[in-house]
C-alpha cells in the first residue's frame, strides 16, 4: 500500500514543479464556463426553469462540471499507449507492483493536484463573476465528495480499458480520440442528460458515462434529492465494479500476447 | 510565380506522404467529424427545448455554425502553428528554414499543412445547405464571390491571431499555453454575438475579432440587415490582422538568434 501512496505523492510533486502551466489552465476553464453561461442564459431566455432546473442551478451545474473534470480527467490511457509503443512497458511489468494500479495512482496524484491548484482557485474566480449557488447543508457535500470519487474511478477504468486495447492494436490514437468525444457528449459535461430526448436518456442508462459528470453535478446543484441521490450513487458504484471485469479479462489476454517493439 | 510553383511542389510531396498512411488519414477524418458532431448534437438537443435563442432560430444558428466551419477548415489546413515553438525554435529547425530563399513564414505554412482539415469545410457547406433549404434563403450570383471573400477574411483573421501568438516564441522561448486558450476563446464566434455581455462583444469584434469568422459574415447570407456593416468589414479585418502578424513575424525573424549549433 505504501508504494502506491508514494506514487500519488511523486506525481503530485512532479505536477507541482510545473505549476505555472496551471495558471492558464484556470483561465481556460473560466473562459469555457463563461461561454456556456452566456449560451445557457440565451437558451433560458425568459423561462424560469427547463427540465426542472433553474438558471441559477444551470450556472452552478456548468461551473461544477468543468471544475470536477479537472479532478477526474487524466491521460493514463495515452500514457499506457505510449509506453507500449516505446516498449517501456516491459520494464514496468517486471517491477513489483500492479501496473494498472500504479497508473491509477499516478492519475490520482494528478487529480489531487489539479483539484487544489486548478479547481479550487478556479471556482473562486468564477464565483466572482457569475451567480453560483452552492448547497449549505453538509450532507449534500458529503454525497458530492463520494460521487466525485466514484467519477474518478469510472473515468480511470475507462481510460485503463482504452489503454489496454493498445496492447492489441499497437496504435489506438483513433480510439482514444473517439472515447474523448463520447465522454464529452454523454457524461453530461456540456449538456445535462435530462435535456436529451427520452429515447436517448433511456439508452444512456445502459452506459457508464453519466456516472462521470452528470450525477455529481446534479447532486451539488440540488437537482437530485433524497431517493435520486442514492440511485445515482448506486449507479456509479455498480459501474465501478462492473468495469473491473473487462479490465481483468483484457489485461490477462494482453499480457499473454504482448509484443515488445524494440526497447 | 515562383511561390506558386513552390506551393504545388509541396502539395504534391504532401499527397504522396499522406497516401502512404491511409489508415491514419481515415482516423483523422473520423475524429474531425466527431468533434463537429459534438457541437451539432449540443445545438440540436438544446433546440428541442426552445424555439428561439435570443431571437435567432435553430436553422439560423446551424447556418452560422456551418459557415464558421469553412474558414476554420481553411485555417486548420494551412496554419498549423501549434507546436511552432517546440519544433522550430527549441529544436532549431528555424535555422534550416532561414537558409532558403523563400519567405520563412511561407515555408513553414507549406511544411506544416494538413489538407485533410479541408474536409471540415465540406461538412460546413453541407450544414449550410441544409439550413438554407429550411430557411428558404435565396442567393444571387455574386453571393458566391462574397462567400469566398468572407471565408478568406475569416481564415486570415484566425491566421493573424495565431501567427502573432507564434511570434512570441522569437522573444521568449518559454513554453506558453496561450494558444490553447485562444482556441477556446475562438469558439465564442460560432454563436450570435448579441447573447454575450457587451465587454465580451467588444473584445470579439475589435481585439480578438473571432465574431468576424462566424456570426458577422453569416448574417449577410441570412439577410440580417443590422449586421451588414460588420459583415462587409470581414475581409478588411482579415487583411489588417494578417498584416500585423506578418510585420510581427518579420521583426521576430530579425531578432532570432538560433538555439541549436
Amino acid at each position: 500500500m505504501d508504494k502506491y501512496i508514494e506514487m500519488i505523492r511523486i506525481r503530485f510533486l512532479m505536477m507541482l514543479a510545473y505549476r505555472t502551466n496551471y495558471y492558464t489552465g484556470i483561465l481556460i476553464y473560466a473562459i469555457n464556463i463563461a461561454a456556456y453561461y452566456f449560451l445557457w442564459s440565451a437558451i433560458y431566455g425568459s423561462k424560469s426553469t427547463m427540465q426542472g432546473m433553474s438558471m441559477a442551478q444551470m450556472t452552478t451545474y456548468v461551473a461544477i462540471s468543468w471544475m470536477a473534470r479537472a479532478f477526474y480527467f487524466n491521460n493514463i490511457d495515452r500514457e499506457i499507449a505510449m509506453e507500449i509503443k516505446e516498449g517501456r512497458v516491459a520494464t514496468e511489468l517486471i517491477r513489483p507492483y500492479s501496473y494498472l494500479g500504479m497508473k491509477t495512482m499516478q492519475g490520482l496524484g494528478e487529480g489531487i493536484f489539479r483539484l487544489l491548484f486548478l479547481s479550487l482557485p478556479g471556482i473562486f474566480l468564477v464565483a466572482l463573476f457569475l451567480p453560483l449557488r452552492f448547497p449549505t447543508d453538509v450532507h449534500t457535500w458529503m454525497f458530492f465528495t463520494l460521487s466525485i470519487a466514484l467519477s474518478f474511478i469510472i473515468n480511470s477504468e475507462l481510460n485503463l480499458l482504452a489503454g489496454i486495447i493498445a496492447f492489441f492494436t499497437l496504435n489506438n490514437e483513433g480510439l482514444l480520440r473517439a472515447k474523448r468525444f463520447v465522454i464529452d457528449l454523454f457524461s453530461g459535461l456540456i449538456l445535462p442528460i435530462s435535456f436529451y430526448p427520452d429515447w436517448a436518456q433511456e439508452a444512456m442508462k445502459y452506459f457508464p458515462f453519466q456516472g462521470i459528470s452528470y450525477i455529481p453535478s446534479m447532486i451539488v446543484t440540488g437537482s437530485f434529492q433524497g431517493q435520486a441521490i442514492l440511485h445515482g450513487l448506486l449507479f456509479q458504484l455498480v459501474w465501478c465494479v462492473l468495469l473491473l471485469i473487462p479490465i481483468q479479462l483484457l489485461w490477462r489476454a494482453a499480457k499473454k500476447q504482448l509484443v515488445i517493439q524494440g526497447g | 510565380m515562383f511561390y506558386v510553383s513552390i506551393f504545388f511542389q509541396y502539395m504534391a510531396q504532401y499527397m504522396k506522404t499522406k497516401l502512404q498512411y491511409r489508415a491514419d488519414l481515415l482516423v483523422e477524418f473520423i475524429s474531425d467529424l466527431m468533434s463537429q458532431a459534438v457541437n451539432l448534437v449540443f445545438l440540436l438537443v438544446v433546440f428541442g427545448h426552445t424555439s428561439l435563442l435570443h431571437g435567432w432560430t435553430r436553422d439560423e444558428i446551424l447556418f452560422i455554425y456551418g459557415f464558421f466551419l469553412v474558414p476554420y477548415a481553411v485555417f486548420g489546413a494551412f496554419f498549423n502553428l501549434w507546436d511552432f515553438n517546440e519544433r522550430y525554435i527549441v529544436r532549431g529547425e528555424m535555422d534550416r528554414v532561414l537558409t532558403r530563399p523563400v519567405h520563412s513564414l511561407f515555408q513553414i505554412i507549406l511544411e506544416r499543412m494538413e489538407l485533410e482539415s479541408l474536409l471540415g469545410g465540406v461538412t460546413g457547406i453541407i450544414i449550410m445547405a441544409y439550413a438554407s433549404a429550411r430557411l428558404s434563403l435565396s442567393f444571387h450570383w455574386y453571393d458566391i464571390l462574397m462567400f469566398i471573400l468572407f471565408v478568406l477574411g475569416g481564415a486570415f483573421i484566425y491566421a493573424g491571431v495565431f501567427v502573432s501568438l507564434a511570434t512570441i516564441s522569437f522573444w521568449s522561448d518559454a513554453r506558453t499555453s496561450i494558444m490553447p486558450m485562444m482556441y477556446n476563446i475562438s469558439n465564442y464566434g460560432r454563436y450570435p454575438i448579441d447573447i454575450y455581455h457587451r465587454v465580451i462583444r467588444y473584445i470579439l469584434t475589435w481585439i480578438l475579432p473571432f465574431a468576424f469568422v462566424g456570426v458577422y459574415p453569416a448574417s449577410y447570407f441570412l439577410g440580417k440587415k443590422e449586421w451588414y456593416g460588420y459583415a462587409f468589414f470581414t475581409p478588411i479585418m482579415g487583411v489588417i490582422f494578417f498584416g500585423i502578424a506578418v510585420v510581427l513575424w518579420n521583426a521576430g525573424v530579425k531578432r532570432y538568434r538560433g538555439a541549436g549549433n
